[in-house]
């Protein structure tokens, strides 16, 4: 056996299924305003985001789950889960890593994120959050020096009250979709970016997210601000326990890029996916949104979907700057029975506005994948560009690939281009590739990453290293 | 809406002659509508133009009443000459005449139906407002090994004796072993404004050959709604051609149930839009069987005010290995109001298939223009001839010499 098969056999069980075992505390079960008021109380917020929770929580009364999506799932029953849920040594936060419960270190440790900054040698900040709390964020110094925020929301809610308040909701409104307003009105914690006028970012920041405790829901809030002239990367990574139940993941991330600024958000999510049986898996539910308010400025999206039982996301970019720019780049991967239901809007307002759209879906075992896009080009966005690629390979015939674009050209001086194809790797590929002593496996892999390049490529270094595994490793025993 | 759906619908059972099982079948169809009323745009297929909206706006006081019993005069003016044809004359919502005499009776039967086929497995109230509102069904049989000598043209006109009226038809078609049908609908150019709703059930058995071609060429005020539910046998290959332009509000829908081996279907559509036109295709192909085979392409032009949509679906079944599907959807804007929307769809369960969309939307070229212009032209000439030459790929795509050519005339 060589190591390459090694490799693949030790990760061929999801690896990150471990469970640690570390006290909780955690609210009551249920969702009521009680519950917003425990989980406001706890953190020590100020009154004018518990007034931001409850209004929230308010129009969630109102509001019916959507049901149009591809993928159905059976009822989640909101009152049977735990919306607060924190290792308990976390009460009263510690103030240096040396403090850290160590089995929260080793369970990071596992997960391969060094918390410890002189373990770092690649030099990205990382921003941990376990269940529903940010436990250690890494590099401070260095990241302080260029006047850069990075923090956990509690945090910047407490120390930089301002800036959160004239943003957080500014995107993502407290009067959206179900799963939004869920988050809005419940969310526990997660990460806080702001870089300053013309600072480009030294090194990348990362949030790693994990969800230990059963029976939580994991409502994480992200908000990143790139002023003016600014440049950022950030990466986002994501594993959960094997569990029999389905996990709800509700996040919300907010991205505000003001004039010439650009963000980057990369995230590569493996979340347990459930059983070969479909038993099991995350439900990830999440809003993605960004927008370019001032001119020149652009955000790009990429993500490496292999996880989650349910995918159901569609990271969008508003146009609203003159000459912004919007990206998307994805693959998405579902095996057994996992399902996907994902892809991008891009909303074009402003002037000279461009946006590109790839996405690459891989659907193999008896799983379902849709790509499901919005191109939306303003009467008021003259002189606009779009062009979206959505590529689908199957893998099989008991697995679907769907394509469900929706194309709106209001302006006659704009160009919407779009290609979709499906296919499957023919024969020859394999055939050629077998012939110069690939075994199928190994085949495979090489059509796939090469399929998914394009994407690839996209992805900070380290990042497109483990998506590349990650690609392989998904579709293990899809063929053959 | 209701009370007049109701009184509209006693006074045709009074005045026409149903048998009572007919007026039960169209009675059940009543309800479903009233239930369901107009789509509306919180409907999937109708998000794009919303026709509870559009004819709320446009015809308020809609009647549904008309009057089967008494028979309307042919004007014969609106025949087209130049070629030999059959005939079925449609007038205010009654088919006046069916005529064959280009061929050979013994070979076409025309059946009179009670008993309406009415397993559909499409929600649409328009289709339930069809089957209550309809006059008596009439089927045409094409008996095997038939190729029509001519093509059968249906004339759909009104007189003025009526406004503000919905207008509904049903035709079934069935087309045996190794026939072949073309068929083309013409809208004539009346100026009352009415709602047409036109119902076609296609059978193509084994072999069998079906050309549909429907010319809305001069601008009217009618809003319509057309429906071609086209069931498929082995190697039987269905074209049809939409062109588009002339009413206020037309929507083409398309259902094809690619049941045979290695049937085929190809659709080719124009948009050539003014004011405040509003128009829209929706297919949706059904690849049940291996080795079948679809082809789409629909080209809009689109000028001061109007929106043209098209929605594409096309499903590939398990069992349908070895499919072929192709859309392209292409639109040039020619001005800041008008509006061009796409939803071209994929839905795909079996791996060894081929299938493709594209879609692209823009202005006219600039540097075509300039190109034309330094070699003499001017503006509005080379515009005309870059927009002609882009509608022109698919009139080619027509299969047929005789009615390719009667297009052509027709568009001039």
């Amino acid at each position: 056996m060589d190591t390459r098969e090694k490799d693949i056999e030790k990760l061929k069980d999801y690896k990150y299924g471990f469970t640690t075992d570390i006290e909780n505390i955690k609210a009551p079960k249920g969702l009521n305003e009680d519950v917003i008021k425990f989980i406001s109380n706890i953190k020590k917020e100020p009154k004018w985001m518990l007034d931001f929770r409850l209004k929230a929580y308010e129009r969630l009364k109102l509001l019916k789950e959507p049901n149009w999506q591809k993928p159905k799932y059976p009822k989640i029953d909101y009152q049977d889960l735990y919306y607060y849920s924190a290792p308990k040594s976390m009460s009263d936060k510690p103030k240096s890593l040396e403090e850290l419960d160590p089995k929260l270190l080793e369970t990071y440790k596992k997960l391969g994120i060094p918390l410890q900054e002189q373990a770092r040698l690649n030099g990205i900040a990382v921003d941990a959050v376990f269940d529903s709390v940010s436990v250690a964020t890494t590099f401070k110094g260095e990241l302080t020096k260029h006047g850069i925020i990075f923090c956990s929301m509690s945090e910047a809610i407490q120390k930089h009250s301002d800036l959160v308040k004239k943003y957080l909701g500014s995107v993502i409104p407290v009067t959206d979709h179900f799963f939004a307003t869920l988050n809005s009105a419940v969310f526990t914690d997660g990460s806080f970016v702001y870089i300053p006028e013309g600072v480009k970012c030294p090194m990348e920041l990362s949030t790693y997210f994990r969800i230990n405790a059963s029976e939580t829901g994991q409502f994480e809030r992200t908000l990143i601000i790139a002023d003016k002239g600014s440049y950022v990367s950030y990466l986002e990574g994501c594993t959960a326990p094997m569990r029999d139940e389905n996990q709800l993941h509700a996040a919300n991330v907010e991205l505000i890029a003001l004039d010439d600024a650009e963000i980057k958000y990369s995230t590569v999510q493996n979340w347990y996916p459930g059983d070969e049986n479909g038993k099991g898996g995350i439900y990830n539910f999440v809003t993605k949104r960004g927008l370019c308010k001032g001119r020149n400025s652009k955000i790009s999206w990429t993500q490496v979907e292999t996880g989650s039982a349910i995918t159901w996301k569609y990271p969008s970019c508003i146009l609203k700057g003159d000459n912004s720019i919007g990206e998307f780049y994805s693959i998405a991967i579902t095996n057994n029975h996992q399902k996907a239901d994902t892809g991008t809007k891009m909303i074009h307002l402003g002037k000279n506005t461009k946006s590109k759209i790839i996405s690459k879906g891989i659907s193999a075992g008896f799983s379902d994948m849709t790509y499901r896009g919005l191109v939306d080009i303003n009467s008021k966005a003259k002189n606009s560009s779009n062009y979206t690629q959505c590529d689908s390979l199957l893998m099989g015939n008991k697995c679907g690939a769907h394509t469900v674009p929706y194309i709106k050209n209001k302006n006659f001086d704009s160009n919407i281009a779009h290609e979709a194809t499906t296919s499957k790797i023919s024969e020859e590929q394999l055939h050629y590739c077998q012939q110069r002593g690939l075994n199928p496996e190994e085949a495979v892999g090489l059509i796939v990453n090469g399929f998914c390049k394009e994407v690839l490529q996209q992805l900070p270094m380290e990042f497109a290293v483990e998506a590349q595994k990650l690609v392989g490793i998904s579709l293990e025993g899809s063929v053959g | 809406m209701r009370d007049q759906l109701q009184s509209d619908f006693d006074k045709i059972v009074k005045t026409s002659k149903f048998s009572n099982e007919e007026i039960k079948f169209k009675k059940n169809f009543l309800n479903n509508f009233i239930k369901k009323g107009f789509p509306n745009r919180k409907l999937e297929d109708w998000k794009f133009l919303d026709i509870s909206q559009i004819i709320k706006k446009n015809i308020s006081d809609l009647s549904f009443f008309n009057d089967y019993s008494q028979s309307n005069k042919i004007d014969s003016s609106i025949f087209i000459d130049g070629l030999e044809h059959n005939k079925i004359v449609f007038i205010n919502g009654r088919i006046e005449k069916i005529d064959f005499k280009f061929e050979d009776q013994n070979k076409i039967e025309i059946i009179d139906e009670t008993k309406k086929e009415t397993s559909f497995n499409y929600e649409n109230s328009l289709i339930d407002l069809n089957n209550a509102f309809t006059d008596k069904g009439t089927k045409i049989l094409i008996k095997k090994n038939y190729f029509l000598k001519k093509p059968l043209i249906i004339y759909h006109s009104t007189n003025n004796e009526i406004k503000s009226t919905n207008i509904n038809l049903r035709l079934d078609f069935e087309i045996s072993e190794n026939s072949c049908l073309k068929l083309i609908d013409y809208f004539a150019n009346n100026t009352a404004k009415n709602f047409t709703n036109i119902f076609y059930n296609f059978n193509l058995e084994k072999n069998s050959i079906l050309k549909n071609y429907k010319i809305d060429k001069f601008r009217n005020n009618n809003l319509r709604y057309s429906f071609n539910n086209i069931k498929q046998g082995n190697n039987s290959v269905s074209e049809t051609f939409i062109l588009s332009t002339g009413s206020d509000y037309f929507k083409n829908e398309i259902n094809c149930n690619l049941n045979g081996e290695y049937s085929s279907a190809f659709i080719n559509g124009i948009f050539s839009l003014t004011k405040n036109q509003q128009h829209e295709i929706r297919t949706t192909i059904n690849h049940l069987a291996e080795n079948t085979k679809s082809y789409q392409l629909i080209k809009s032009v689109l000028g001061k005010n109007s929106k043209s949509a098209y929605q594409g679906r096309i499903f590939v079944n398990s069992k349908a290995q070895k499919t072929d599907g192709y859309q392209l959807s292409k639109a040039i804007l020619l001005d800041e109001t008008s509006e061009f929307n796409a939803k071209p769809e994929l839905e795909i369960y079996a791996d060894d298939v081929k299938c493709s969309h594209g879609s692209a939307s823009g202005s006219l070229d600039e540097n075509s223009i300039f190109y034309l212009m330094s070699r003499g032209l001017n503006y509005q000439q080379s515009k005309e001839l870059l927009i002609n030459g882009f509608l022109l790929d698919v009139i080619e795509k027509i299969t047929d010499t005789e009615i390719r050519n009667l297009i052509k005339n027709i568009i001039g």
